[in-house]
């Protein structure tokens, strides 16, 4: 019954989204006003509508009602409650609802806080949503019914896989789909901008909000999916350019020059074309990725068995709004002012240059991912593109990038004088070359490329610093006596670049100076990882909520973890027929020491360690950008709240 | 220069750095891409040794044998079969009967020496290619299938 009304309620979103895609679209044709009202109440029903559909699933999956296609085969009665929550989306049907809710909360919020914008954008970009929110309801409801029913209910439920019951999976799909989501939105004030006679020139400022809140999500989406990569899958790694990987980091990456773009647009009034260009190729990415997950068209971690006719439906929603987009750019772009000029080594200069490496990165990770679809789609082979082919662009395409970066935000708008003092610079230049020099004297055997991202970093941090400095020479010694009436805006490109030397540091260090140990040991035997003596004392069963695992004891005999253990696992989920291999970390300054148990041969045990040197600054170095992203953000509600917008 | 030739020298020079960057990409791929063959494929028109290719099918009923670190198996079409060694931790869901994709590259006495082994991760999911390799050979059994969709 409950399922009944989550879907019914479904079908009415869908009624709602076509009202608010079509209605207030005719009435702005016949000049009535009725149009925004409309629109912005059939915004809020829809996301209402929404979150009551979600909640029935949730009730069918928390309940274990297998009678719902969905449950019987994405879950069990024995799996612990938050995985019952986290299996509603981890499955086909319930993400793509959770998309559609996301997409609909974002409608919502907009019509809740878009009071100040005149009355043809806002109802524009209501409609836009309206279009994709019929589209991703049409593809839920004919493709993809999250409400089917399952008659005779079976009595056990098929589990969910087991590696995605872990809470950095629980969490990882909701975040990751509201960054794709929320580009959404700057897609739709794209359109907005296209389809309005003479915008106002603030379109960008309106606009900046929504892409921070996009692009802090997709960081942390794509962070928290790396790190689950790196502790669960026990291949030691925390990036493998993997299809569906590339898929999330080309939007992010697109993403980030849009950031960027539409700073100049709002601040110089320039670069706005790029700047519409780019934010609807950056949803367009969006679509795409989420076109490469739900297809089934990649082999991958990530490469749940699927039905074509979806990966069809998806693909033709992608040609439809990224062709419609562009047809509309090329119509009415000549509509837009002139921009305005500037120096070529200037803020605005230096920020273009970044939209170019940003685009030409974008780039290279979409010709290695489409490259093996397009061959194998024209019956040429299977072929596949790997870590190497990414290694070697991206070291070359990073270097400039981050050398040039830190000079942005010291040089003025428009004529570009230099604003921090050049002796600074020097210094923080010599001080960069002088350390690539001494782990160049010191560290044979690594390539120079590798040496001289670690110099670009240190630079990038140094100057990081100096933009910090600079922004806040104005407040003197307030910075000590109150810190927190400093403005947040001052923090968050320091914040964000900083975060990206210290990811930078983080995946050298990490790739460079890792370690590894594969051996078939006794219980008892000793062995030494990266000038550490371990032993292994053998392996024990252990019983877990709906598991049983073989654990594994190691213990440190020397250093500072000397008595201490690492306790891996390998887990048999029985419900699942399935398996997981739990990695044991320990983690300390210098970095993890990693280690995984295998199968038993003979009476010994096959037991795979790594040491992977600062490997946790990839992380943090992406939370410190994502919270250079919060406090862009937050200054800027601030703003907004006050009816500035 | 007038606003206009400045801008469409800007234009150009990004335009230019595209390409050249495009160039890049497309030689470091050209290096290093790698081809799947199935069982049945290689018999046809065997791979030079010492080339680094992706090979896939089921793993042989009975064939795998462990020395230490050193695991030796077959993998066939059901109607080819390429003998595997690979030394170091196999996947979790490595098993007899079940879909695996391996790459390596064939050393002088007709082996494949696998750097890495990836096996699918749950029961019922079955690598593309796999799948692909096995309908090719006539081997694929329609079961399967309906069991792959979930």
């Amino acid at each position: 019954m409950i399922a009944e009304i989550g879907h019914f309620v479904l079908v009415m979103a869908f009624g709602v989204a076509l009202v608010q895609a079509f209605v207030p679209l005719w009435a702005l044709y016949r000049g009535q006003s009725y149009g925004r009202f409309l629109a912005k109440r059939a915004a809020q029903l829809q996301v209402v509508l929404l979150a009551v559909s979600f909640a029935a699933l949730t009730y069918g999956f928390l309940r274990s009602d297998f009678s719902l296609v969905i449950v019987y085969a994405n879950s069990h009665e024995a799996k612990p409650w938050i995985y019952k929550f986290a299996g509603v989306w981890g499955n086909h049907e319930g993400s793509m609802l959770l998309w559609t809710l996301i997409l609909a909360a974002y409608g919502a919020f907009f019509a809740q806080r878009s009071l100040a914008l005149p009355d043809r954008f806002a109802t524009m970009v209501l409609v836009v949503q309206g279009w994709l929110g019929s589209a991703f309801l049409a593809f839920l409801l004919f493709t993809s019914n999250p409400f089917a029913r399952l008659l005779p209910a079976p009595f056990a439920g098929r589990g969910l896989t087991p590696i995605l019951q872990d809470p950095a999976l629980a969490a990882h799909p909701p975040l990751l789909y509201a960054g794709y989501v929320g580009f959404s939105m700057s897609f739709a004030f794209a359109i907005a901008v296209l389809t309005t006679d003479q915008p106002s020139r603030d379109w960008a400022k309106w606009m900046r909000p929504w892409i921070l809140a996009a692009w802090i999500f997709l960081t942390l989406g794509i962070a928290l999916g790396s790190f689950w990569a790196y502790y669960e899958l026990g291949w030691g790694g925390f990036w493998f350019w993997d299809p569906v990987e590339n898929a999330s980091l080309m939007p992010w990456l697109s993403g980030t020059a849009l950031l960027h773009s539409a700073l100049v647009a709002e601040r110089r009034d320039t670069l706005k074309r790029w700047t519409l260009l780019l934010a609807i190729l950056t949803f367009s990415l969006s679509l795409a990725g989420t076109f490469l997950v739900r297809s089934g068209v990649l082999t991958s971690v990530h490469a749940f068995a699927n039905d074509p006719e979806r990966g069809v439906f998806i693909l033709a929603i992608l040609a439809l709004f990224t062709g419609g987009a562009l047809a509309l750019y090329g119509r009415y772009l000549p509509r837009l002012s002139e921009d305005r000029s500037f120096a070529p080594v200037s803020r605005e200069g230096l920020l273009l240059a970044n939209n170019i490496f940003l685009a030409a990165a974008t780039m290279t990770v979409f010709i290695g991912t489409i490259y093996p679809l397009v061959l194998d789609a024209l019956n040429l082979g299977k072929i596949s593109v790997g870590a190497p082919y990414f290694n070697t662009v991206f070291g070359p395409l990073t270097l400039p990038f981050i050398i040039l970066l830190p000079l942005g935000p010291l040089l003025t708008w428009q004529a570009g004088k230099l604003i921090a003092p050049i002796n600074g610079l020097l210094i923080a230049a010599l001080a960069s070359l002088l350390v690539v020099l001494g782990l160049w004297i010191t560290q044979a055997g690594v390539p120079l490329i590798a040496l001289l991202l670690i110099g670009g970093a240190i630079w990038l941090t140094l100057g990081a610093l100096a933009d910090l400095a600079q922004r806040l020479r104005p407040y003197g010694w307030q910075i000590l006596r109150q810190p927190w009436r400093l403005p947040a805006t001052a923090f968050s490109a320091p914040l964000a670049h900083a975060g990206l030397a210290i990811m930078i540091i983080g995946v050298i260090g990490a790739s460079m100076w890792q370690s590894e140990t594969v051996v078939a040991a006794k219980a008892g035997e000793t062995m030494e990882v990266a000038g550490r003596q371990l032993r292994f004392d053998g392996v024990r069963e252990v019983e877990g909520p709906n598991y049983q695992a073989e654990q594994g004891q190691i213990s440190y005999l020397s250093g500072p973890h000397k008595g201490k253990v690492l306790l891996p696992e390998r887990r048999f989920y029985q419900a699942e027929r399935g398996q997981t291999t739990e990695a044991a970390i320990t983690s300390d300054i210098s970095g993890h020491l990693y280690a995984v148990i295998g199968e038993a041969v003979a009476e010994k045990r096959v037991l795979r360690l790594w040491f992977h040197p600062l490997v946790a600054l990839i992380w943090i170095g992406a939370l410190l950008m994502a919270l250079g992203g919060s406090f862009a953000l937050r200054a800027r509600m601030s703003k907004s709240g006050q009816g500035a917008a | 220069m007038t606003r206009k030739q400045t801008r469409m020298a800007a234009i150009f020079a990004g335009l230019g750095f595209l390409v050249i960057a495009a160039t890049v990409a497309l030689t470091a791929l050209e290096d290093n891409i790698v081809f799947f063959r199935s069982p049945s494929e290689l018999a046809v028109t065997p791979v030079a040794p010492g080339t680094v290719l992706r090979i896939g099918g089921l793993v042989s009923e009975g064939s795998v044998t462990r020395d230490g670190l050193r695991a030796s198996f077959e993998v066939t079409d059901l109607s080819e079969t390429i003998a595997v060694t690979y030394e170091g931790m196999l996947p979790d869901l490595f098993r007899e009967g079940q879909g695996v994709v391996a790459e390596g590259r064939f050393d002088g006495y007709g082996v494949f020496v696998a750097d890495t082994v990836l096996a699918k991760h749950d029961e019922t999911y079955m690598p593309p290619e796999v799948a692909d390799a096995l309908k090719a050979s006539g081997k694929w059994v329609p079961a399967n299938e309906a069991e792959g969709v979930r």
